[in-house]
C-alpha cells in the first residue's frame, strides 16, 4: 500500500516537473540544426565556375535576376560559405526579372516566359510584358572579374577565344553576354578571366551546346566531325570531337597553370532526350474526323503513286514505298515531315518521278517543343488545305529525325569519354554524372524528401519554359548532386538544399 | 477557445481534471458530475443531489520536423490551447438523474510557418468542435444502471494551405486557399452501462457515435493566384465532410481500500470512419482529394487515485495511445507516433461543498519517420516526409461544487 501511494506521489512529481520547467520538451536524437558540415580535404577559399547558359543561371529563354540569383553556382557558393569556403563568389548580375537583351540600345532577346493559362485547357507561354533594359555595351561590369564565368551560348571552344565579347562581332562574330562582362571585351576570352582568378576550387560544365543548338535546330546545321577548323563553324553545328579534346585539355590546363593545386568539378553532357524540348510534342497528336482524313489522303494520292512510280523504276524499294506512303485515318495521326538528311530516304526530287522527300513522322523522331504552336494552325491563314503536319510538312528545322539523334549521341558520348578521361586523369578533379542526373529527371523524376521534380513540361518541375533549361528548384537539385558528388570525393560534409525552397515556372 | 491534437489524429482527451489526473479514465467511476461525459450511467450512481464540475486546460504543444537530405528544420508555433469541460449532474429521484455536458473532445490547432516546406499539405489548421449533451441516467436496480445524452455538435474549422509546391503570383508571393467553416452542426448520441457486481467493483462501458459535420457552401478564399488562373481559382464556397468518429470505452474501477481507487480504461476510436478530407470547390476549381485511411486505435489507460486525510485527494496515471495513422498518410497537421501519456492530479477540498481540482498530462511521443505519399501534383503523386517528434503538456483546473 505504501508502494503504491509513493509511486503515485512520484509520478505526479515527474507530471508536474515536465509541465513546469518544460524540461520534457521533445528533440530529435539526431537533430541537423547545429550541423556546420566540413569542407573536408576541398579548398573552397576561392571558387569560380565556368560553361554556359546551364552556368549562367538561365532559365525561361533568357538570363534574369532571380535566375541568376538561383544558378547552381550561386546556390554552391552559398553552401560552400556555410563550411568556411569563399564569401565572395560574385555573378555578373542583371539589373531586373523581365530579362531579354538589347545592343545599343536595340532589343536583340525577348523578355523571359510565362505561362498563360486563361484558358485552362490551352495553356500557352508569353513573353512577360515589358521592355528589357539589360545592356550588353557598356553595363558597368567591365574591367574587372567574376566568379561565374558562364556564358550563355558558349560553346567549348569559345571559352579559350579571345575577343568572343568583342563588341564589333556583335551580333554574329561574338557574344553580347561577354560583352557584357568581359575584363576586356575587345580582347578577354573566357578561360582567361577565369584562370586570372586563380581559383581553388572550380566547377566546369561546358560542352552542351556543341550539339544542343544542333538539336534544337531541329539538325538544321551541319554535323562537323572531321572538320578541325572551328574557325569555319556554323552556329548550329556539331563540334568535331578531337576538336573538343583538344579545346578541354586546354581549359583543364588554364587552371591547373593558374594554380597547381587546383581541385575541381568537371560536369558532363546530358542526352537531348532527356530535355521537354524534345519529349514534349508527340509525333502523332494530330486529331482528325473521316472526312478530313479522306480529303488528305486525296492530297497526297499523287505523292502516293509517284512512291510506287518510282518503285516500278527501280528508285526505292517496296520498304522504302512503305515507309513514305502517307495515310491518314479517323483519330491520332502522325504528321507529315519534310526530310532531308535522312539516310534511310532517297532523295527523289531530281529524278525521273520528282517527289519531295516526305514522309509520316514516327516513335523515333523528335518534335521540338516549338512545333506545339505549329502544328495544327494554318501555314497560309484561311486556306484548310495549307495546316501545317497534314497539308504541309513541318519542316526540317522542326523535328530531330533518326541519323541526326544519331549523329548528335556519337558526338556526344565522344565528349563525355573526354570528360571522363579528363576527371580520371588528375585525383585533384572529380566527375559529375549529368547525364545519369538528367535521365534520372526522365525516367523516374527526382524525390528530394519533401517534394519531387520530374520532367514533364511546365508541370513537372524540374525545367522552365523554354523547356531546355531548368527550373530555379531543378538548379537546386543539380546543386545537391554536385554536393554530394564534392562530399562524397573530398570527404566533405557539406550541407544540402532544400529544392522546396526554390521556385519552378511562373504563371502570369 | 483552442484546442490541439494529441496522438489520436485530432482527438484531444482532456474531458474532465479528476478523470484526466487518473490518465483519463473514468467510464467506471461513479464520484463526480464528469461521468456526463465518461459514462452517462454513472450518474445516477452519485452520492450528492447536484453535481456541478467546470474545468479548463491549458495546453502547450509542439511538431518539429526534419528533413536530413534536404537540411530541413521546421517547428509549430501552436498558441495555447484552451479546451473546456462543464458537467451538470441532478438527481431527480432515488432512481433517475439528469443532466448536462458542455465539452470539446475534438480540436486541432497547428500553425507552421507560413510557406514552410509542407506548406502545400497545410499552413494552419484550427479545429474546434463543442457538444452540448443533455443527458438522463436511470438506475435500473441497486447495482445497474444506464444512461443516455443525445449530443448536439457545432464545429468551426479555419485551414489554410498553398494551392501546390511551387505556384507563385508575379510578385513570387504563394498562392493558397483558406477554407472557414463555422456552425456547422451535426448529432450524435452517447450511452453508458455501469454494474456494480460487488461492493468495491464497479465496471463501465459507454459509446459515444460518430458524429459528422457537412459542411455545406462555406468560404474558399484563394489568394495570390497568378491572373491568369483567376478564371479557375477565384473565391468561392466549398462542401466538406469532417468525421469526429466513434469511440468505445470499456473500463474497471476497484476501490482497493478506503483510500485508494484504482481504474483501468481501454478505448477503442474508430478512426476507420476518417478515410478523407476531400474539398469540393464550387468552382472551376474542382476538388481537392485527400485521403488519410485511418485505421482504428486503442488507448489503454491505468489510473490511482489516493485519499490524503480530510481534504486532499492525489491522482496518477498512465495511458499508451496508439496512433491511427498509417505507413505514407502522415500529413504534418497530425504527424505524430505512438505516444504515452503521464498524468498526475490534485483535488483540495475548500468547503463541504466546494472544491478545487488540478491536473497535468504529460505527452510523450515516440520520435519517428514517416511521410505523406497521397499528395497529387498535375497526376504525379508527390511525397512530402521526413522526422517528426512532439510533446503535449497540459495543466488543468477545474472546481467542483455539489450538494
Amino acid at each position: 500500500m505504501m508502494l503504491m501511494k509513493n509511486q503515485i506521489i512520484k509520478l505526479a512529481g515527474v507530471a508536474m516537473a515536465c509541465a513546469v520547467v518544460s524540461a520534457c520538451d521533445a528533440d530529435f536524437d539526431n537533430p541537423i540544426s547545429g550541423n556546420t558540415g566540413d569542407p573536408g580535404t576541398a579548398d573552397l577559399s576561392k571558387f569560380v565556375t565556368i560553361g554556359d547558359s546551364i552556368t549562367a543561371g538561365y532559365a525561361d529563354n533568357t538570363l534574369y535576376l532571380a535566375g541568376q540569383e538561383n544558378s547552381y553556382p550561386a546556390i554552391l557558393a552559398q553552401q560552400f560559405a556555410a563550411v568556411g569556403g569563399d564569401s565572395n563568389f560574385t555573378q555578373p548580375l542583371v539589373s531586373d526579372n523581365l530579362g531579354g537583351l538589347l545592343i545599343n540600345g536595340t532589343q536583340v532577346f525577348d523578355t523571359r516566359l510565362v505561362l498563360d493559362l486563361t484558358d485552362p485547357t490551352s495553356p500557352s507561354t508569353v513573353n512577360i510584358a515589358g521592355t528589357p533594359t539589360i545592356e550588353a555595351i557598356g553595363s558597368g561590369l567591365n574591367g574587372t572579374t567574376f566568379s561565374n564565368m558562364g556564358v550563355p551560348g558558349a560553346k567549348s571552344f569559345h571559352l579559350g577565344a579571345a575577343g568572343y565579347g568583342n563588341p564589333l562581332g556583335l551580333p554574329d562574330a561574338a557574344n553580347p553576354y561577354f560583352t557584357r562582362f568581359a575584363s576586356d571585351p575587345a580582347t578577354a576570352s573566357i578561360i582567361g578571366d577565369a584562370a586570372v582568378q586563380a581559383p581553388s576550387f572550380y566547377v566546369m560544365w561546358i560542352g552542351n551546346n556543341d550539339v544542343l543548338s544542333y538539336a534544337t535546330s531541329g539538325g538544321s546545321g551541319v554535323d562537323q566531325l572531321g572538320n578541325l577548323n572551328p574557325a569555319t563553324y556554323g552556329a548550329n553545328d556539331i563540334t568535331d570531337p578531337t576538336v573538343f579534346a583538344g579545346t578541354y585539355a586546354s581549359l583543364v590546363g588554364a587552371f591547373t597553370a593558374a594554380n597547381p593545386a587546383v581541385q575541381g568539378v568537371l560536369v558532363n553532357i546530358p542526352d537531348v532526350s532527356t530535355i521537354p524540348y524534345f519529349t514534349t510534342v508527340p509525333y502523332n497528336a494530330v486529331p482528325l474526323d473521316q472526312t478530313n482524313a479522306d480529303a488528305l489522303n486525296a492530297a497526297y494520292l499523287g505523292y502516293n503513286n509517284g512512291l510506287l512510280a518510282a518503285q516500278g523504276l527501280g528508285l526505292i524499294d517496296a520498304a522504302e514505298v512503305a515507309k513514305r506512303t502517307i495515310t491518314f485515318v479517323a483519330g491520332q495521326n502522325a504528321v507529315v515531315i519534310d526530310v532531308i538528311n535522312d539516310v534511310d530516304i532517297t532523295n527523289l526530287t531530281a529524278s525521273l518521278v520528282p517527289l519531295p522527300s516526305y514522309r509520316q513522322a514516327s516513335a523515333e523522331d523528335l518534335l521540338v517543343l516549338t512545333t506545339s504552336s505549329k502544328i495544327g494552325t494554318e501555314m497560309i491563314p484561311g486556306n484548310p488545305a495549307t495546316v501545317w503536319g497534314l497539308g504541309v510538312p513541318l519542316e526540317d528545322s522542326d523535328v530531330l529525325i533518326p541519323s541526326e539523334i544519331a549523329a548528335i549521341e556519337a558526338a556526344r558520348t565522344a565528349f563525355n569519354a573526354t570528360i571522363q578521361a579528363a576527371a580520371d586523369a588528375d585525383t585533384s578533379l572529380i566527375l559529375v554524372d549529368a547525364e545519369a542526373i538528367m535521365q534520372e529527371i526522365r525516367d523516374t523524376g527526382i524525390d528530394y524528401g519533401t517534394g519531387a521534380i520530374n520532367a514533364d513540361y511546365a508541370t513537372g518541375g524540374a525545367f522552365s519554359l523554354d523547356g531546355v533549361h531548368p527550373t530555379a528548384r531543378g538548379y537546386a537539385v543539380v546543386a545537391n548532386k554536385i554536393i554530394e558528388a564534392i562530399n562524397a570525393g573530398f570527404g566533405a560534409t557539406i550541407p544540402a538544399v532544400n529544392p522546396g525552397d526554390y521556385t519552378t515556372i511562373f504563371v502570369q | 477557445m483552442a484546442t490541439n491534437a494529441f496522438a489520436g489524429g485530432y482527438r484531444v482527451a482532456l474531458q474532465g481534471q479528476k478523470a484526466l489526473g487518473m490518465g483519463h479514465t473514468g467510464v467506471a467511476m461513479s464520484d463526480s458530475s464528469e461521468s456526463v461525459f465518461f459514462n452517462p450511467a454513472a450518474m445516477a450512481f452519485l452520492e450528492n443531489d447536484y453535481d456541478v464540475t467546470a474545468g479548463v486546460t491549458l495546453i502547450d504543444s509542439v511538431i518539429k520536423y526534419q528533413n536530413q537530405a534536404a537540411n530541413v528544420y521546421a517547428e509549430t508555433d501552436n498558441p495555447i490551447g484552451t479546451p473546456i469541460g462543464l458537467y451538470i449532474a441532478q438527481r431527480h429521484d432515488e432512481k433517475l438523474s439528469y443532466g448536462l455536458g458542455i465539452y470539446t473532445p475534438y480540436g486541432n490547432t497547428v500553425e507552421w510557418e507560413k510557406d514552410w516546406a509542407g506548406s502545400h499539405l497545410v499552413n494552419d489548421i484550427a479545429l474546434h468542435a463543442i457538444y452540448i449533451q443533455p443527458t438522463i441516467s436511470y438506475k435500473l436496480s441497486d447495482d445497474y444502471s444506464v444512461g443516455f445524452g443525445p449530443t448536439v455538435v457545432s464545429g468551426t474549422v479555419e485551414f489554410n494551405r498553398n494551392l501546390t509546391t511551387s505556384l507563385v503570383d508575379a510578385n513570387g508571393n504563394r498562392s493558397n486557399v483558406t477554407l472557414k467553416a463555422s456552425g456547422v452542426t451535426g448529432i450524435g448520441y452517447n450511452i453508458g452501462f455501469l454494474i456494480k457486481p460487488a461492493d468495491d467493483i464497479s465496471v463501465g462501458i459507454s459509446y459515444r457515435s460518430k458524429v459528422e459535420l457537412n459542411a455545406n457552401n462555406e468560404s474558399a478564399n484563394f489568394e495570390n493566384v497568378p491572373t491568369s488562373m483567376q478564371t479557375t481559382y477565384f473565391d468561392t464556397t466549398f462542401n466538406a465532410d469532417l468525421v469526429l468518429p466513434a469511440e468505445l470505452t470499456v473500463g474497471v474501477s476497484y476501490n482497493m481500500s478506503e483510500d485508494l481507487v484504482l481504474a483501468l480504461d481501454v478505448n477503442r476510436t474508430y478512426w476507420s470512419s476518417y478515410e478523407n478530407l476531400d474539398v469540393q470547390f464550387n468552382s472551376a476549381a474542382g476538388t481537392s482529394y485527400n485521403p488519410r485511411n485511418y485505421n482504428d486505435a486503442n488507448i489503454l489507460r491505468l489510473g490511482a487515485q489516493y485519499q490524503m486525510g480530510e481534504s486532499l485527494t492525489l491522482r496518477a496515471g498512465v495511458y499508451f495511445d496508439n496512433s491511427p495513422i498509417g505507413d505514407g498518410y502522415y500529413t504534418p497537421e497530425t504527424a505524430r507516433a505512438d505516444s504515452t501519456g503521464y498524468t498526475a492530479g490534485a483535488t483540495y477540498k475548500i468547503s463541504k461543498r466546494m472544491e478545487l481540482d488540478f491536473s497535468f498530462l504529460q505527452l510523450v511521443f515516440d520520435e519517428f519517420n514517416g511521410s505523406y505519399d497521397h499528395y497529387d501534383q498535375s497526376g504525379t503523386l508527390i511525397s512530402f516526409g521526413g522526422d517528426y517528434v512532439s510533446s503535449v503538456t497540459t495543466i488543468g483546473f477545474g472546481l467542483n461544487y455539489k450538494y
